[in-house]
């Protein structure tokens, strides 16, 4: 078994027809997703890939029976793209597509919520199950189907800890990149409780950044709920402290956020923490 | 897009919230009479003002344009003051705080209300702010209003005040796009009046497609990262001597990391992103060039950013360079071996790994 994306997962792209969907939806394919269907309005009847294209999301999921979807529209039409998604009955929806408002962020993962709809993403690489399934932009040949399962704030890289990994011949469940945005449809702790309950899953790795408190969220979620091994990657140790946000910032996450605070929450958690990337595949080694 | 003081008390003022009478000048001439006894105050987006001088008294027409010429031009932490706000002074019998922003675990908007407002809100006791994530789907409503305007204490009038200043800032933030709205002192003045005696906004840079209005509004940045940003290339500058350039920011601030591992200080970063155009590679090396490091690191994992796409930018980018500045190369993904091969003869100094990359760019910036 794996987590969110599997063999019965029957894909529909939103944005098709855009370079993107073009080249991904059929990377996609290579890696063996059932892509069933694209969607773009204006385009019905045409084939990209030989996938059929539909005008709308509902007509596709008639036809096609399509249960998960995966969004490259450019951000100006996002929200709309992923409330008709949402609105058609689709489980699963993950959206690649990077700079959405994060108000539309906001809004588009409020009602995924109040849907009981799995949403991944804004801005994220997607979700790939190792010899089943992958849904997003992940390079296809840095897997290894096996049993580590990932779960990463990051794209770029999430490949390159993934690669690393495989290198070392250690396999992976489902990779997951949950990603970047400030707000996001899945975070660590909703992916950490699947991997626990995931039985291929054996071990975890979680690959986290600073900003925020979702690395600190996780550590105390690992503390309480997690028996599996996990072992984390915190990037930004020297990365300048991003001061946008204020006094409104500093109030809320009151010296948290750092990757000074990530890597010790994570530790006092039992969890083993990598100084390179590169160093990921030698701890998982060790627990 | 952090907007000045008074941008930002405009668009406070168009939402109905009210601010105090003022005005904006760009030299102390242009004062020709003030609203009874003002605040002459530096329009710069950089905290720190008031202790730097940046935010004088002024009871009459020449001490107002005695302070203002005072503070034109003035450098503020690194920021020029090119404008001064001169508005009218609050007598402030309390200061509050008001703040909305991006409630990351929440996922949600954060309204936060303190009695306790002014100059040092972030060490202000925990108990003593209120924080209170607002459900999109129900919105701002009287309720939360009534929450906050009794946790700053308030009597029935300006209660009433908070609550509606409470319900259109919220109003604000969903309509203008914006990802921090703060009122920092809100002001209970001697009257009994209600104001916005301070005002940061910054509105989110993703939802500038749909806010045409601000992009009138120039921003406080170098030259470099002017031309970064029309490029739209994530750039920032530090004070090392190497140049990095990855895909990514995760992927960019692990390169920062272990070169620090190694002795090394990145100088400049330029993050590609997600692009798949030869000629923004290109123009992201030619910038970087510009900014003259000692040796620049290029560490591409490449998924929508291909690798040839990469080294087709790179190599258009060296051609006619009459100084070679040395290039540690690590090139990994898709299109990896095409990339490769592209470079192979180019004279850079390949690296299989990060940390090897790493090392090499250290051990070059060192020399």
């Amino acid at each position: 078994m794996t987590i969110l994306v599997d063999s019965h997962t029957r894909l529909l792209i939103q944005g098709i027809t855009g370079y993107q969907g073009r080249y991904q939806s059929k990377a996609m394919m290579e890696f063996g997703t059932k892509v069933v269907a694209g969607v773009r309005f204006g385009k019905g009847g045409q084939k990209i890939n030989d996938i059929p294209v539909y005008n709308t999301v509902s007509e596709a999921v008639e036809v096609t029976g399509a249960n998960t979807s995966c969004i490259f529209v450019p951000a100006p039409s996002c929200k709309d793209a992923t409330l008709e998604a949402i609105d058609a009955g689709l489980e699963t929806i993950v959206i690649v597509t990077e700079r959405l408002p994060v108000l539309d962020a906001i809004h588009v993962v409020s009602v995924a919520r109040a849907k009981g709809i799995t949403l991944i993403g804004p801005n994220c690489p997607g979700v790939a199950s190792p010899g089943k399934t992958k849904v997003g932009i992940l390079p296809n040949k840095i897997f290894r189907e096996g049993s580590v399962g990932l779960v990463s704030r990051s794209g770029t890289l999430t490949y390159e800890i993934v690669n690393a990994i495989t290198e070392h011949k250690i396999g992976q469940s489902t990779c997951v990149g949950i990603g970047g945005d400030r707000v996001s449809g899945m975070n660590f702790v909703q992916i950490l409780e699947m991997f626990e309950k995931d039985k291929q899953t054996k071990k975890i790795v979680l690959v986290g950044e600073i900003g925020g408190t979702a690395e600190e969220e996780a550590a105390a979620y690992i503390k309480k709920s997690i028996t599996k091994p996990v072992v984390a990657y915190i990037a930004g140790r020297t990365a300048p402290p991003d001061k946008r946000m204020g006094h409104a910032g500093a109030i809320i996450t009151r010296g948290k956020g750092t990757a000074e605070s990530k890597m010790k929450a994570l530790e006092d958690a039992g969890v083993k923490i990598a100084k390179f990337p590169t160093d990921v595949p030698e701890l998982l080694g060790q627990v | 897009m952090r907007l000045f003081e008074y941008v930002a008390k405009g668009v406070l003022a168009k939402h109905g919230i009210p601010v105090p009478e003022g005005f904006v000048v760009t030299s102390a001439g242009q004062i020709r009479r003030i609203p009874g006894p003002v605040m002459v105050k530096a329009q710069v987006l950089v905290g720190g003002r008031g202790k730097a001088g940046g935010i004088k008294p002024a009871d009459n027409l020449d001490e107002a344009r005695k302070a203002a010429s005072q503070i034109l031009g003035m450098n503020i932490n690194g920021h020029v003051a090119k404008e001064v706000l001169l508005e009218q002074r609050l007598d402030a019998a309390k200061e509050l705080y008001l703040g909305i922003t991006i409630d990351r675990s929440h996922r949600c908007l954060l309204v936060m209300a303190s009695p306790n407002g002014g100059m040092d809100i972030e060490a202000v006791p925990e108990d003593k702010i209120l924080m209170l994530p607002i459900d999109p789907l129900i919105g701002f409503q009287l309720y939360h209003g009534r929450k906050l305007a009794e946790f700053m204490g308030l009597e029935k009038d300006q209660a009433a005040q908070v609550e509606h200043i409470c319900l259109r800032l919220y109003d604000l933030v969903v309509r203008e796009d914006a990802e921090l709205a703060e009122i920092n002192p809100l002001v209970v003045t001697k009257d009994g009046r209600v104001v916005a005696g301070d005002a940061k906004v910054t509105i989110d840079s993703d939802a500038l497609f749909r806010h045409p209005e601000f992009g009138k509004f120039e921003e406080d940045l170098t030259p470099l990262e002017k031309k970064a940003k029309s490029m739209d290339i994530a750039f920032v500058q530090l004070d090392g001597n190497i140049g990095v350039i990855a895909n990514g920011a995760g992927l960019t601030m692990a390169t920062l990391d272990s070169i620090n591992v190694y002795g090394g200080k990145a100088g400049i970063f330029l993050d590609l992103g997600g692009t798949d155009d030869p000629e923004k590679v290109k123009k992201a090396v030619l910038l970087m060039l510009e900014a003259n490091p000692k040796v620049i690191l290029l560490n591409i994992f490449g998924g929508i950013t291909k690798c040839d796409t990469v080294a087709k930018g790179v190599l258009e980018a060296m051609e006619g360079q009459a100084r070679r500045v040395p290039i540690v190369a690590r090139i990994k993904g898709v299109n990896e071996e095409e990339g490769r091969e592209m470079l192979k003869d180019a004279g850079l100094v390949p690296a299989s790994g990060l940390s090897e990359a790493a090392e090499k760019a250290s051990q070059e910036s060192l020399r």
